[in-house]
């Protein structure tokens, strides 16, 4: 776990006084500087990584008078939230947005259910060839996607699945190595004596997963929901080959056809960029500590 | 005897269990990674273009990769100089913010959820954002540069410009790797500190005789599986240049995705996930070669 460290004030032993004073006074001088050049590189930095952000927010409130000049405007000097209903009328946003938000459910449900009950056999069940299956599951994480889209493609068109959400969905109800992974990890945790008490009063492997296991794992749960959601939310390749209708777009693919549009004016492009994005912003500021805890937990045990 | 046989049964049964709790990931792996990486391997030898009868061409797909398509190469080259760019970049920022919140000051936490934020967002949006902050004309990046007198570069339209555009933009998503760096850092054993400061060591030798080498096997991996998510950058390169100018970003998967998606040719573009495939398995050869090393260092530090 990455926690913050915060300092705590050092301790100093009564020895001689005055000796003890200066050296106290000369260090914290020395400690004041010291913390004015953290806190001004930490700073600089976090400025860095919010400007963009706030130069997207900016750019999609500006009228498009104020767009394209140099210097750049920072604060618009009317903020027309007209650009983000532009963006509504000129594309079926809302389509975009049902279709995304239905998906990524859809796939974190998949994600969730397929990855835990693999995981809840590599972890707490006992059989032949477990260790093995482990190490070719760890070894698949190391394979691109790409090095299989062209294959399973070709499965999917031969099904007549194409422009249709199957493809999109039906791979996510298997179970995801990186996401078995992680939840592999945390059911090892948990203690075996709860299952064998269980197990005493008669529970089936089956209750053991469903009432014991996984209602304990709930941590390691809403870190996959996370990742799934993230990851759902930004594809781009699969509904991008797979879907030809526009009604079947997802936010990422629609917002894709701005690209070759060059009718868009930057305003309308950042106002659309804003809202694909707010549902990751919201969801990371409110979850923050488990998209850090599950980075943690995929380096620290792999 | 009665208790053994019965005992058995328990093991045999669990083992029914275990194998039946799997199948989510025994169907997964077998239709959607090695089915498909073994089909690759079929499809490749054959000059199967979609709407043409499909013949076998042996290694006649491989043969032309390597021999004639300039553009296999080229993609081979922008991949790789983009790793060389981009991956070292990455590690010396996201250690130096690392190190950063590594300090003992207040307030860290809220650095480092800004720190982390721009990780979470990619995919279209962001491609988009950097799109227009790279903008030769009115982008901010070009303003900032215009404040210490340099000259507004072409960042997207001159081709020994693109890559290192991107490699900027990559920059900003460096959040997650200064995560599992902190975690890192503060892995170490503040003892080894202590015994150094005794030793009187200074601050640079301190970080080069014990951070250093204490994150070395960190900073193996996290190459090696950064050189292995280079060779899959698609959505920035595809929506931001389509590959241009003059092929100076034009991405392996970039020209995997054309060859497949655009001319159809599923042959041939199951032989480049192919070589895909084998470039990863050498990386993770290393990796797996690179671990021994940093056994070895904490089997040291003990």
């Amino acid at each position: 776990m990455a926690q913050s460290t915060v300092g705590s004030a050092p301790k100093t032993g009564p020895r001689d006084a005055a000796a003890v004073e200066r050296a106290r006074r000369m260090g914290r001088r020395h400690r004041n500087w010291h913390q004015i050049l953290i806190y001004a590189s930490l700073t600089t930095g976090a400025l860095a990584f919010l400007i963009p952000l706030a130069w997207m927010v900016s750019t999609s409130l500006k009228p498009e008078d104020q767009l394209y000049v140099f210097p750049p405007i920072w604060i618009p000097r009317m903020l027309q939230w007209s650009n983000y209903s532009k963006v509504w009328e000129s594309v079926p946003w809302w389509v975009y947005t049902r279709n995304s938000v239905f998906l990524t459910a859809v796939n974190i449900i998949g994600n969730l259910l397929g990855s835990s009950l693999a995981a809840f056999s590599l972890a707490r069940l006992r059989y032949p060839g477990r260790t093995l299956f482990f190490l070719i599951m760890l070894s698949t994480m190391m394979v691109p996607y790409w090095v299989t889209i062209i294959p399973t493609f070709i499965l999917f068109r031969t099904l007549k699945w194409t422009n249709t959400y199957l493809p999109l969905i039906v791979p996510a109800y298997f179970a995801v190595p990186f996401y078995t992974f992680l939840m592999r990890q945390y059911f090892m945790g948990i203690s075996r004596e709860l299952e064998d008490a269980a197990r005493l009063d008669g529970a089936s492997t089956f209750r053991i997963y469903a009432q014991l296991v996984m209602p304990l794992a709930r941590p390691a749960l809403a870190t996959v929901a996370i990742f799934s959601f993230v990851a759902q939310w930004n594809d781009l390749i699969n509904p991008l080959i797979y879907i030809n209708d526009q009604s079947k777009y997802t936010i990422a693919v629609g917002l894709a056809g701005f690209q070759n549009n060059y009718r868009v004016f930057m305003n309308h492009m950042m106002a659309a960029a804003t809202m694909a994005l707010l549902p990751v912003l919201i969801v990371y500021f409110v979850f923050q500590r488990l998209f850090i805890q599950g980075i943690v937990m995929s380096v620290s045990k792999g | 005897m009665v208790g053994a046989t019965k005992r058995s049964g328990m093991a045999r049964r669990e083992a029914l269990e275990g194998y039946i709790f799997l199948l989510p990931w025994l169907l997964g792996f077998l239709f959607f990674s090695i089915g498909p990486i073994v089909a690759s391997f079929g499809i490749s030898m054959t000059n199967w273009q979609v709407g043409l009868p499909i013949k076998y061409a042996g290694f006649a797909n491989y043969a032309e990769m390597l021999t004639k398509d300039r553009l296999f190469w080229q993609s081979l080259k922008v991949t790789a100089n983009y790793s060389l760019l981009a991956l070292p970049a990455g590690i010396i920022v996201a250690l130096s913010m690392a190190l950063l919140l590594n300090q003992k000051a207040y307030g860290l936490g809220i650095y480092r959820t800004i720190y982390y934020l721009p990780s979470v967002c990619s995919g279209v949006a962001v491609s988009f954002l950097w799109l227009w902050i790279l903008n030769n004309q009115f982008g901010l990046l070009n303003w900032f540069l215009s404040l210490l007198g340099i000259e507004s570069i072409g960042w997207l339209l001159e081709p020994r410009w693109a890559l290192p555009a991107l490699a900027v933009m990559s920059l900003w998503g460096s959040g997650g790797l200064m995560i599992i760096y902190l975690s890192s850092l503060q892995a170490i054993p503040v003892e080894m500190y202590e015994a150094a400061n005794l030793d009187g060591a200074g601050p640079i030798q301190r970080f080069v005789s014990i951070t250093l080498p204490m994150l070395s096997p960190t900073i193996m991996f996290n190459l090696v599986t950064g050189i292995i998510a280079v060779f899959q950058t698609f959505t920035a390169a595809w929506i931001m240049t389509n590959g241009g100018p003059s092929f100076a970003t034009y991405f392996y998967v970039l020209h995997l995705y054309f060859t497949a998606f655009q001319y159809a040719r599923m042959g041939y573009a199951c032989g480049m996930a192919w070589v895909l495939f084998v470039i990863v398995l050498v990386l993770t050869a290393l990796v797996l070669r690179s671990s021994s090393y940093w056994v070895f260092y904490a089997g040291e530090a003990e």
